[in-house]
């Protein structure tokens, strides 16, 4: 039935202009708050399976030797075992001017100077199949190398990956309660348009309109309010988001540089607006059939 | 002619207190006219209520187009509502609609779409003297047009029934005439009437009309019409 559907007959039913209420401004401002909390949760989902991923299978090899040349001949039999085993994607010994640019921030020129013995570094790539059997090549590294310590890089990513994990669930955490305070907002904003507009409901009742077409007209106007106010705190929060986004690429940290937002998140995010309108439109209907449904 | 409202030993009581209406049993034929008569607080109001399933009753039976409306399920009353036409003592007219908004509402509520509407509204507004007052709303309308506003938005469904409570109270008595001529052409075209008022005078307007009288909620029958079960030869006089 088209009544109440979209006409502007059905419109002049209930007159008060749209936004003049407060729904659409608080629904503006929790949809801001929703859109960061979900921008954080789903960057550090991605942030977290990509340092679970990319990073965990990074190892190095240290060779700890005072002797230099038995340090080199160490390092270069463990490279050249590493380089031969499966599941290694790429090996590659840091070279002294890396390692001393490494290290000029904590010693400086004057303590490089000094003829400091420095540990032969070994950067190694393993594969998902690599990482695998990374107790394997630690035993073979152990016979080529006697001097060789590996570090597993995943060992003490580990806990990082787990808090950021946790802020992920905790960001999930505030969406859930977000979306159950707007449902709480939607149901108020009802019942204040049912008690506004009763003389009009029941005198359509009693001209023999539904439940349902009744509903139709303030199910309409509050999801229409509500769309309004989600894309106008989304707006806000996109702002905030790519001005955060820049602060952090400022950083130039490789671990900050991981918090980022991949393409599905935007499209999640650019959905709320629809999202919020849909239950908008979900909890106006139950909420005004409920009211109705205690009537004759 | 078959019974279109049957009351079978109906009372209603609000709340706690009295019956507002004892012992209520009648029944009214399909295309009859009938008066609803009686002193202030003697339950006309009331009555009419049950009438247009605004109101169940606290006990009895009420049959209405053939079916037990007090048991219906309520997704049912929609439909039966939709049969019935009503005139609110208050009027009850939409303030922020205007009058032709007003009278199309109980269409658009059918379900008519917006083309087929128009030209039955303007000859409904042109009928009750309003033709050029299709766009004023209620606030702007005196007493006796929101009254002729609020027959129209009545009749234009031409329901099986109209249930007018005072439709002439504000309306000056050559208005009140064509009204009831209104009324009375509806009912030819087999539309059952009911009129609840005040004015001794309009009863002897309308020749086939009978006439119920409530006091005290009780109901009198002073013509012998409203017997239940009817005579069987009720109905051949609601229509001379």
């Amino acid at each position: 039935m088209m009544m109440f559907g979209a006409s502007k007959a059905d419109r002049r039913l209930l007159p008060e202009g749209r936004l003049a209420g407060p729904m659409p401004w608080v629904i503006a401002i929790m949809m801001f708050l929703t859109a960061l909390a979900a921008a954080g949760g789903l960057a550090m989902e991605s942030a977290a399976a990509r340092l679970g991923a990319d990073l965990g299978r990074q190892v190095t090899v240290q060779i700890v030797l005072a002797d230099p040349a038995k340090r080199d001949q160490e390092a270069d039999a463990a490279r050249q075992l590493l380089a031969r085993q499966q599941g290694v994607t790429d090996v590659r010994r840091i070279g002294d001017d890396e390692m001393q640019a490494l290290l000029r921030p904590w010693l400086g020129d004057a303590g490089l100077e000094r003829d400091l013995p420095l540990p032969a570094m070994i950067d190694v790539s393993l594969s998902r199949a690599g990482r695998d059997r990374l107790g394997a090549i630690t035993n073979a590294l152990r016979t080529a190398a006697p001097h060789a310590r590996l570090d597993d890089h995943a060992s003490w990513l580990a806990p990082l990956v787990s808090l950021i994990r946790a802020l992920g669930l905790l960001a999930g955490g505030i969406v859930a309660l977000m979306v159950g305070a707007t449902a709480a907002a939607v149901v108020l904003a009802a019942r204040t348009a049912l008690n506004t507009h009763r003389q009009t409901i029941d005198v359509m009742h009693l001209m023999g309109a539904t439940d349902v077409q009744i509903a139709r007209l303030f199910q309409r106007r509050i999801a229409l309010d509500a769309l309004f106010g989600g894309v106008l705190g989304l707006v806000g929060a996109v702002g905030v988001i790519l001005l955060l986004g820049e602060r952090m690429r400022e950083i130039g940290s490789e671990l900050v540089g991981s918090i980022a937002l991949p393409w599905t998140a935007w499209i999640v995010l650019l959905a709320l607006p629809l999202l919020a309108g849909v239950l908008a439109l979900t909890v106006a209907r139950i909420t005004v059939q409920r009211a109705l449904g205690r009537t004759l | 002619m078959a019974g279109i409202v049957q009351f079978e030993n109906v009372g209603l009581r609000y709340g706690t207190g009295a019956e507002t209406l004892s012992d209520l049993s009648f029944s009214l034929a399909q295309g009859g006219f009938y008066f609803l008569t009686g002193p202030s607080g003697a339950g006309k109001t009331s009555l009419l209520k049950m009438l247009y399933l605004a109101q169940r009753p606290s006990r009895g039976s009420i049959r209405l187009f053939g079916e037990d409306v007090v048991q219906l399920r309520r997704t049912r009353l929609p439909g039966f509502r939709r049969r019935i036409g009503m005139v609110f003592q208050d009027f009850r007219l939409i303030p922020h609609l205007s009058a032709f908004d007003n009278i199309a509402l109980p269409l658009r509520i059918a379900g008519v779409d917006e083309r087929d509407l128009v030209t039955p509204v303007r000859e409904m507004l042109a009928w009750v003297g309003l033709a050029d007052r299709a766009s004023a709303r209620p606030p702007t309308l005196s007493g006796g047009e929101q009254q002729r506003v609020a027959i129209a938005r009545a009749v234009i469904g031409r329901p099986e029934m109209l249930v007018a409570d005072e439709p002439t109270g504000n309306v000056d008595p050559e208005m009140a005439a064509r009204l009831l001529h209104l009324f009375d052409a509806l009912n030819t075209l087999g539309t059952t009437i009911i009129v609840a008022t005040h004015d001794i005078h309009l009863l002897s307007r309308v020749a086939s009309a009978n006439v119920m009288r409530l006091d005290r909620g009780q109901l009198q029958d002073p013509t012998g019409a409203l017997r239940y079960p009817p005579r069987p030869d009720f109905g051949q006089e609601a229509r001379p």
